[in-house]
């Protein structure tokens, strides 16, 4: 077959018991070398969606391949040719980091010293801990470890399962850093996410919610998709803020964002209009300017969209 | 008027290990509190002593006024609590959940029943009083284990990672739901790693390595360290010199 | 090759390095084998019994002083009214009473018809008849080595050799029993953990998406855990044989092969289990309730297999506990080669390759 494709999926559905519809009839492709992001919060799918592309779940229909090998017929040729890495830590506590490292390179096959340069410089933060157990190492390093052990097999694709969560911004960062070296390398990444600042981060991202894809595109066009004007406002009382804003007859939306609020117009307004409304409800230290539309701006109007 | 919190030189060894090296701050009444650190900075390990579940090692420190050597049982009892890991027990339908926390902290039944109204009409969730937790989306069972967690109407609510993974327009919601008990007079002390988050408290403080580094309004820590964001605040503080395992 | 050789290395890791686990499963088998050894024993010593004496003559000194040294009794009470026998039972004090009656001396020079009476508390029946058993029989050695140098009156005696097991020691028989029930759940229990372990951590998430084999997963399992089950076995025996004076007449290679055995078929055992089960907890609750009892009852441990109804006996077959035990008390007590057991051993392999085979054909390669 030819496909150009790393990954590539059309109308998968998948079930789980009568209620809940994981995900429906999703279709997305990923090219060869790219760094996708699935982007979406707990619930959407991702996990989902990435244990079918690794062979873990069969799609209850709808067909998907990876580097051109079928999800359901082709799993071995794919469970020998990708990375995985589950959402839960997964590798034994109880085993040092070099033992881990070693089990995982003999299990597929091939050993450290073969692709060590694949993995050079994740693993040479952790090689002063070599001896330690993987139990004993803090948040971030676990992450660079399954990282490494994921990667050691030189994989042609590899899927990433929320591998931020619950980790500090510090790791974050470092984590975002090391994927964007792989990808230097040729490696195909599928990487999934609930922090949606991470999506700028990705080359293109898939926004899922609720089992649906609700926009597959660079960020900076999903951004630019954002056609409301949209201002970025702050008084000192951000609770009575919010609430009042909504009362503003224009406006589309108001939500906390950092320390101001974004307030989506229906049409363009002059932002002296605003601070004249919120004089009135007697707001004080107003501050009202343009903002630039975010990832997450843009997640919630598709989200209250659909 | 008495702070909420106060906590001076408070410490917590584990052997040679100092979790929670010599920590003072003041938290005021009604404020919104943000507490961040890195993976292993020392936050639950302090989070632990002012909810009375751990003792200090030395220091001294009081919640809404109490001692936490002496008095954590008085502690208790003003003290609201939600993490993110664990808040309701999945298998208990939502009623029973309301019905188990007001329980536990001796509320009458007929206060529990009122309540139990009062908060179902409050988040919209009336026809799913006898729908098991586990079945509710993510973003509903946290804004439930909120208003569950201040029923008793605490005088302070600790929330660990409250938001981790719901959807931005629920996180918002829930952060409203913050706002609004803040407004009423509710002491706010929360964790996070979304650092747009930081930007809703008035007040962060951000440890390493076992000390608070920093401790001010967002605004004024972003103007000190010249940084955009508190994403910048929080990298510039943590990234130099930070433990490596 | 190589894969199955690191996975084993892993699984060893895991062994020695859960401390407190490797010594609950090294300990429980001797803690298991004392308790079963000393509190489910049916031999009695040392029962305390009442005497009523009321001939108070040379004969019956004789025989209290014979019940008392063959150790299985203990006076506690002389008595001295028929009335005292029920109070004394309802105290509770004694599991018997001997009741001598007057002039037993003179009946018996005379050969007039006499008796001893045995009166005994039969809430425990089976102790009762036991105690009854034992007094009857030292009181009949007595009289019959009495009448020795009189004419000796016309009699049947009986005269039963109890072969292989002379004294009849219960000893013999649970011996082999214990050792079965305990490396039957022992091994089922620390292979169904062990997948099932993997399971809860989420790390069977990554070997399932590893070009790893089923049966390299479910072999790599066994084999680490074949030598921590000889480890028990071993122990057990080894306390059967000091402890309890349990002898081992036959080959010990052949009991430790046979052991080997019998060890993969548990272990198949319990990975079978663990492919059904997704939680350590529940693999732990099935490997105790499905395997424990049927081993116990049906393998012929405590209840004759003889003498169940038809269809249990035709369902104790497919028990390979049933079969170990006979293997292990004809190694062990009659001592006999491997030639008088290829059966039971060709029937325990079979066992063996079925459930490996199943565990493989059951393994799940994916989630859910």
């Amino acid at each position: 077959m030819a496909n150009q494709y790393a990954i590539d999926v059309q109308n998968i559905s998948k079930r789980y018991g009568k209620q809940v519809l994981a995900l429906d009839e999703i279709s997305l492709h990923v090219h060869s070398g790219e760094l996708f992001g699935l982007i979406g919060p707990d619930g959407a799918g991702k996990t989902t969606l990435i244990r079918i592309l690794a062979t873990l779940l069969l799609a209850d229909s709808g067909q998907a391949s990876v580097n051109g090998w079928d999800v359901r017929k082709d799993y071995k040729k794919i469970r020998s040719n990708v990375g995985y890495m589950p959402g839960r830590f997964s590798l034994y506590q109880d085993l040092s980091v070099e033992e881990n490292l070693h089990f995982f390179a003999t299990i597929f096959g091939t050993t450290i010293e073969e692709n060590y340069e694949l993995i050079r410089e994740i693993y040479v933060q952790l090689e002063p801990f070599r001896t330690r157990k993987a139990g004993q190492l803090s948040g971030g390093m676990k992450q660079k470890l399954a990282l490494c052990c994921a990667l050691i097999h030189k994989p042609l694709v590899l899927f990433l399962d929320e591998p931020t969560t619950g980790v500090d911004a510090v790791s974050r960062q470092e984590f975002w850093e090391m994927l964007q070296r792989l990808r230097q390398k040729g490696i195909t990444i599928l990487v999934s996410t609930p922090y949606m600042d991470e999506a700028s981060l990705c080359e293109r991202v898939a926004l899922i919610q609720k089992g649906r894809i609700m926009s597959i595109d660079t960020p900076a066009n999903i951004v630019a998709g954002f056609d409301k004007p949209l201002l970025a406002v702050r008084t000192d009382n951000m609770y009575r803020l919010i609430n009042d804003l909504r009362q503003f007859e224009s406006t589309h939306s108001a939500y906390p964002f950092g320390d101001y609020a974004h307030l989506a117009l229906n049409g363009p307004i002059w932002p002296e209009a605003v601070h004249a409304f919120l004089a009135d409800k007697k707001h004080t230290g107003i501050e009202i300017k343009p903002a630039k539309a975010t990832i997450e701006d843009s997640f919630m109007e598709l989200m209250t969209k659909s | 008027m008495l702070p909420a919190i106060t906590a001076d030189k408070l410490t917590k060894r584990f052997g040679d290990f100092t979790a929670v090296n010599q920590i003072s701050f003041e938290v005021k009444k009604g404020e919104i509190f943000g507490f961040l650190g890195a993976n292993g900075a020392g936050k639950t390990t302090a989070i632990r002593m002012l909810n009375g579940l751990s003792r200090p090692t030395s220091g001294q420190a009081t919640v809404a006024g109490f001692d936490v050597y002496r008095n954590t049982e008085k502690i208790k009892r003003r003290i609201g609590y939600m993490s993110q890991k664990f808040s309701l027990y999945e298998d208990l339908t939502v009623r029973e959940n309301i019905q188990f926390y007001g329980g536990i902290y001796g509320l009458p039944l007929k206060d529990i029943r009122h309540q139990m109204k009062q908060l179902l009409a409050n988040l919209g969730m009336e026809s799913y009083a006898r729908t098991l937790v586990k079945s509710l989306p993510l973003g509903w069972r946290q804004k439930l284990a909120f208003s569950i967690a201040i029923m008793h109407r605490p005088e302070i609510v600790f929330l660990d990672e409250p938001t981790g993974g719901v959807d931005p327009i629920t996180r918002r919601q829930f952060w409203e739901m913050i706002y609004k008990e803040a407004n009423e007079g509710m002491t706010i002390f929360v964790t996070t790693h979304y650092m747009d988050e930081a930007e809703y408290c008035g007040r962060v403080s951000i440890m390493v390595d076992g000390r608070i580094a920093a401790l001010d309004t967002p605004k004024a820590l972003k103007e000190q360290f010249h940084a955009d964001s508190m994403n910048d605040v929080f990298l510039n503080l943590t990234r130099p010199g930070r433990q490596h395992a | 090759m190589k894969q199955l050789l690191i996975f084993i290395r892993k699984e060893t890791y895991h062994i020695f390095r859960d401390k407190r686990t490797l010594l609950i499963l090294l300990g429980m088998p001797m803690v298991q084998v004392l308790i079963f050894g000393f509190a489910i024993t049916n031999e009695i010593t040392n029962a305390r019994i009442a005497i009523l004496d009321q001939s108070k003559g040379e004969m019956s000194q004789d025989i209290i002083q014979r019940l008392v040294a063959s150790s299985y009794f203990e006076i506690d009470e002389n008595l001295r009214a028929v009335s005292d026998i029920e109070r004394h039972f309802r105290q509770g004090k004694t599991k018997m009473v001997v009741v001598f009656p007057p002039q037993l001396q003179e009946n018996l020079l005379r050969s007039v018809p006499t008796q001893i009476q045995l009166v005994a508390d039969a809430t425990d029946p089976n102790t009762a008849t036991t105690l009854i058993n034992y007094a009857s029989a030292i009181i009949g050695r007595y009289l019959q080595e009495q009448n020795q140098g009189n004419a000796p009156p016309l009699e049947i005696s009986t005269d039963v050799k109890m072969l292989y097991n002379p004294r009849l020691k219960s000893v013999y028989m649970f011996v082999p029993g214990v050792i079965t029930i305990i490396l039957m759940l022992m091994s089922a229990m620390m292979t169904s953990i062990a997948i099932t372990r993997e399971k809860e951590l989420g790390t069977m998430e990554v070997l399932l998406v590893s070009p790893l084999r089923p049966s390299t997963i479910v072999v790599g399992k066994v084999i680490p855990y074949i030598l921590l089950a000889l480890a028990m076995a071993a122990i057990v025996l080894l306390l059967g044989a000091f402890v309890f004076g349990m002898p081992i007449r036959g080959s010990l290679l052949l009991l430790m092969v046979e052991c080997v055995l019998f060890v993969i078929t548990s272990l198949s055992l319990g990975i079978l289990i663990s492919t059904r089960t997704e939680t350590q907890q529940v693999a732990m609750l099935i490997s105790l309730m499905a395997l424990m009892l049927p081993t116990i009852l049906l393998s012929g441990f405590i209840f004759p297999i003889e003498s169940m109804p038809k269809v249990l006996q035709v369902i104790s077959n497919i028990i390979p506990a049933k079969w170990f035990i006979i293997i292990i008390k004809n190694v062990m007590l009659r001592g006999t080669g491997f030639n008088f057991i290829w059966k039971e051993t060709l029937i325990l392999l079979g066992m063996a390759l079925f459930f490996i085979g199943a565990s493989i054909r059951n393994f799940k390669i994916r989630l859910a």
